[in-house]
């Protein structure tokens, strides 16, 4: 053969002439058995054609039911004893195909002994991982014939108690989150699962204290059980709330995987918004409560128009920015009263909390562990759908992963069968007719037609953003005329209070009305894949969300934030706070009129009017952009007003519960695919990139650049809000001239943009040195796929050459075996 | 911990715990589940681990299962006589590798078995023809069938032997994503 065979899976080794046992793994033992049965085979014939009558008669009833539709045919003579092998199709006789069954590959599956030597080997590389080399006696020898040496190493054919006894000892030396691990993942029954958890931690909890005592004293190692312990019941804890998982449950079964993803994604978000809540409210809010600040109300009392502008009756409560001291807070005997402001020194207890510097590391330290959390749940949702091969099994993927188990509601099952039918017949014609050869004018037509709608597209973002630019200059003019004017009647107040929710209307609006016109646009065009026709939408609606937000965000920080007296506010961080908080009502309340028109009145109008029987369907990549907006908002409004989270987590909460509603009741499930891991991945990414870093820059935009206002908030007399951590570490090295340095440190560090660079230079040389690996790994894939292509012709050559010389060795006619089965029938 | 629960010994829920993908409470929840199905036949006390098994029938009329083509396949490959006919530790496996937490290996190991309705340990194409019939509910017709089943074989054999071995079926799950997502019952 021209093959070249190298069983060493570790041409290192091959070079250096070493065989270590050590890293002899992975191989079954059953392979040396066929060696040896095989010669044994070529020593003793007479008892193997016994064997062989008997296997004959036994195989005869087992095969039968093996046999693919066009061996059928060729084995079909009776007196004939070879059965028919669907691996080459060529006639086996029943030795060679007893030797087959007992092939290693065909045992994985069927015999726990198998198995339980994969896990051995898998027990044992991961001991191999977690601590030095075990010792070389707990090998055992490998039977993998070498080329090299032609000595078979005979191994003691292993019994499966012996393989059992092994595995054991191998899980009592793993950690014990690793034999956890490893025992959840056997594809085992259960009852041995248990069986083997019983043998490995009843010998285990001997010689694991045994290994541990020596490097941990005793007390020690009952901490780590305890902390275990208590981390299990924390899990269990966490799990127990399981919130929604009847609400997911019903909308899974009826819609399947797409549509329970977004609400999952607002699960998601509804947790970092509940952790945001949590530190501004531990930190900030309950200190301030506690300690509220003097202020001189106006004598206004509460109208009904707060609670959609925010301002009037809140702006001077703990919502906003402008409430908080910018001093320490002490635990002082100062009266309540305004009157008697007596500093009694003598009550002063050394419990004090530094509010400016508080609000500056408790918002940076939230956003710092938001961001942690979203890299590293991107990275994990990458791990998983990113697959390195660029897959060409597309019919096979179909076939397998497409039906989703999760659908329980029968007419959905019907439409799902329906769904995978049509998508089957489809990609069979294009595979079968191949791609059509579009003619060239054909190409130039649908490239002409996709310039066309991005180019509308385009263009119907920046009129939207240059609208809304110039609508908030207006609104911004407006305002100044306003604050100018020296009417003080309660209607113009209310008009002046009303008119501040215009910008959020008209931006709301577009959010609302330009996403469908893209849709509109977009049925024109015509894409080879359905899905890249869900990027292209998801592209547009991006891009025209962040013009908009890209200019709002001008409109308060460039705009209102340089001149906040024009306007006549004591205090811009609290009306930059109050617009957020109006904006993330607006686009609640559209959210709501959209639910209701979008889908309630439109199914109620295509069903009277228009009568189609087709319900409209769940528009998830729109809805889950609405997500992330609105999470863009609360992120940016974190800084300026504490309180907003608690806002999110109220108008998430609703959401969910108005769309599942208005899901049951009005929409069907969609008839096109949709890929649900890929597209949870890029929401993922979406909320990561654009909405959570922006929002970042924006707010350390604010702290770094902007003069924070005079007279109110945390910050105020300052030159720049971080100038707060400054002034605590100079405080802290006047108080104590030791630590000098650390103020040394930190102008070096935080104010030098060097460092800074230098940061960003590493992490882009490391992503660069990733990109590189998973390209090695690539290569590496494909030479593997090579590599079992050849074994597998190896195994076919094999198994031919195997047969050919038992039949030479044994030259006996069908009549003399014929009566060597009657005889050893008697016997 | 305080749960005063007595179906199970501590030591069994803490077994229990450790072999499959569920916390105690919802072990708790799923026996009740399982009791559910057929109250007099099932004890409130598993301590001394009673031998019960529930017929298939039962088994396959849950709600999570009742309507799901391959329900047959998936209680015979989980249970222990082959049959279908599941006993409480049957039960418990099943649902823990059809939940959200099992590794994508343990998954596709069984739902190779699941698509493999001969038990022959390959997925041939009588197999493959099976499974594509259930899937559509028997609306591709025969040549449609035989030319998906051919292509599916060719995309996805990598040794050339004509039927996907267990290697050849894990290696093409790595690449379909939406597998661990799909492969999934919520219960």
């Amino acid at each position: 053969m021209a093959h070249s065979v190298n069983f060493d899976s570790n041409p290192h080794y091959l070079e250096a002439g070493i065989e270590s046992p050590a890293d002899e793994e992975g191989v079954h033992n059953s392979f040396n058995q066929l060696i040896q049965e095989q010669s044994h085979d070529l020593r003793r014939q007479s008892q193997d054609i016994e064997l062989s009558q008997l296997d004959l008669e036994e195989e005869s009833r087992d095969n039968v039911p093996y046999l693919a539709g066009p061996a059928h045919s060729r084995a079909a003579l009776p007196e004939d004893h070879r059965q028919v092998d669907p691996l080459i199709g060529e006639r086996w006789s029943s030795a060679t195909l007893r030797i087959l069954s007992s092939m290693p590959s065909r045992t994985i599956g069927r015999s726990r002994g198998a198995i339980i030597s994969q896990y051995y080997n898998r027990t044992m590389q991961l001991r191999r991982r977690r601590q030095s080399r075990p010792d070389i006696r707990n090998f055992s020898r490998s039977a993998r014939p070498s080329i090299r040496g032609y000595g078979v190493e005979s191994d003691e054919i292993d019994g499966e108690a012996i393989k059992k006894e092994r595995l054991v000892n191998n899980l009592q030396n793993l950690s014990a989150s690793d034999r956890v691990r490893m025992l959840k993942g056997m594809p085992l029954h259960l009852a041995e699962k248990r069986e083997l958890r019983t043998l490995a931690s009843k010998a285990g909890s001997h010689s694991s204290v045994l290994n541990q005592i020596p490097c941990c004293s005793q007390l020690k190692y009952y901490l780590i059980i305890a902390l275990r312990q208590g981390w299990y019941s924390w899990l269990s804890f966490l799990s127990s709330l399981q919130l929604w998982q009847i609400a997911l449950k019903r909308v899974s079964g009826r819609f399947g995987t797409g549509v329970v993803s977004y609400f999952v994604f607002l699960r998601t978000l509804l947790f970092f918004n509940i952790f945001l809540f949590l530190v501004t409210g531990l930190f900030l809010v309950v200190p301030q409560a506690v300690r509220p600040p003097v202020f001189n109300h106006t004598s206004d009392g509460p109208s009904g128009l707060e609670l959609i502008t925010g301002a009037g009756y809140f702006t001077n409560s703990l919502m906003y920015y402008g409430y908080y001291t910018n001093s320490t807070l002490r635990k002082s005997c100062r009266s309540e009263t305004s009157l008697q402001a007596v500093n009694q020194t003598s009550c002063e207890k050394p419990l004090s909390y530094n509010m400016p510097l508080a609000y500056f590391f408790t918002i940076g330290v939230a956003f710092f562990v938001t961001c942690l959390i979203l890299v590293y749940s991107m990275s994990k949702s990458f791990g998983q759908s990113f697959c390195i091969i660029k897959s060409k099994g597309i019919l096979a993927m179909k076939a397998f992963s497409s039906w989703d188990f999760k659908v329980t509601k029968k007419t959905s099952i019907v439409l799902q069968s329906e769904n995978i039918c049509t998508q089957l017949k489809e990609l069979l014609a294009e595979v079968n007719h191949g791609k059509e050869k579009t003619t060239a004018l054909e190409r130039i037509l649908r490239l002409s037609v996709h310039m066309l709608a991005w180019t509308i597209c385009v263009f119907g973002t920046v009129g939207c953003a240059l609208g809304v630019y110039y609508f908030s200059e207006y609104m911004h003019k407006d305002l100044q005329d306003r604050a100018r004017s020296t009417d003080r009647s309660t209607r113009s107040m209310l008009v002046k209070e009303a008119s501040l929710l215009a910008l959020p209307v008209v931006v709301s609006s577009i959010n609302l009305l330009l996403p469908g016109f893209f849709n509109l646009v977009a049925w024109m065009e015509v894409y080879d894949s359905p899905s890249v026709r869900n990027y292209v939408s998801i592209a547009r609606n991006l891009m025209l969300k962040i013009c908009v937000l890209g200019m709002l965000c001008y409109h308060w920080l460039g705009r209102i934030a340089s001149d906040p007296s024009s306007l006549g506010l004591q205090c811009w961080e609290s009306f930059v706070g109050q617009e957020l908080y109006r904006f993330l009502l607006m686009d609640f309340i559209f959210t709501l009129l959209d639910t209701f028109f979008g889908e309630f009145l439109w199914r109620l109008f295509s069903r009277r009017v228009l009568k189609r029987k087709r319900k409209p369907v769940f528009d998830i990549a729109r809805n889950v952009l609405e997500l992330i907006y609105g999470q863009t908002l609360a992120w940016l409004g974190v800084l300026f007003t504490p309180l907003l989270p608690a806002v999110q987590i109220l108008k998430l909460l609703i959401l969910f519960y108005v769309k599942k509603t208005s899901l049951m009741m009005n929409c069907q499930a969609s008839r096109k695919p949709w890929r649900a891991s890929q597209m949870t991945t890029i929401f993922i990414t979406l909320l990561c990139f654009p909405s959570f870093l922006g929002s970042a820059v924006c707010v350390t935009y604010a702290m770094w650049s902007i003069k924070p206002s005079k007279h109110c908030g945390p910050f105020r007399g300052l030159e720049k809000m971080f100038h707060s951590g400054k002034k605590w570490i100079d405080e802290l090295s006047e108080a104590d001239p030791k630590l000098k340095w650390l103020s040394g440190l930190h102008s070096y560090l935080v104010e030098n943009p060097l460092f800074l660079f230098i940061a960003a230079t590493v992490f882009l040389i490391v992503i660069y040195f990733h990109t590189q690996v998973v390209d090695g790994q690539r290569q590496i894939i494909s030479l593997l796929q090579e590599q079992i292509e050849n074994e597998g012709e190896d195994k076919k050559f094999l198994i031919t050459k195997l047969q050919s010389i038992h039949e030479q060795k044994k030259p006996f006619s069908p009549r003399r075996i014929r009566g060597a089965s009657e005889d050893s029938s008697y016997s | 911990m305080g749960n005063k629960q007595t179906v199970f010994t501590a030591q069994q829920l803490d077994a229990y715990q450790d072999c499959t993908f569920f916390t105690r409470k919802e072990i708790l929840r799923l026996f009740h589940r399982y009791r559910d199905l057929a109250p007099q036949l099932v004890p409130l006390d598993y301590t001394n681990q009673p031998d019960v098994k529930l017929p298939y029938e039962l088994i396959g009329s849950m709600p999570e299962l009742k309507d799901n083509p391959f329900r047959q396949r998936i209680a015979e490959v989980f249970s222990e006589d082959g049959e279908g006919n599941m006993t409480l530790d049957d039960f418990l496996d099943m649902f823990s590798v059809l939940s959200e937490m099992a590794p994508r290996d343990l998954k596709a190991y069984y739902a190779f078995k699941i698509y493999d309705f001969n038990n022959d340990d390959f997925i041939c194409k009588a197999d493959l023809e099976k499974t594509l019939n259930k899937l559509t509910r028997n609306e591709l017709t025969e040549d449609e069938v035989r030319m998906v089943c051919e292509k599916v074989i060719d995309e996805a054999d990598l040794d050339n032997d004509g039927r996907l071995s267990l290697e050849d079926f894990q290696h093409m799950i790595v690449r379909a994503p939406d597998f661990l997502s799909t492969f999934h019952i919520r219960i």
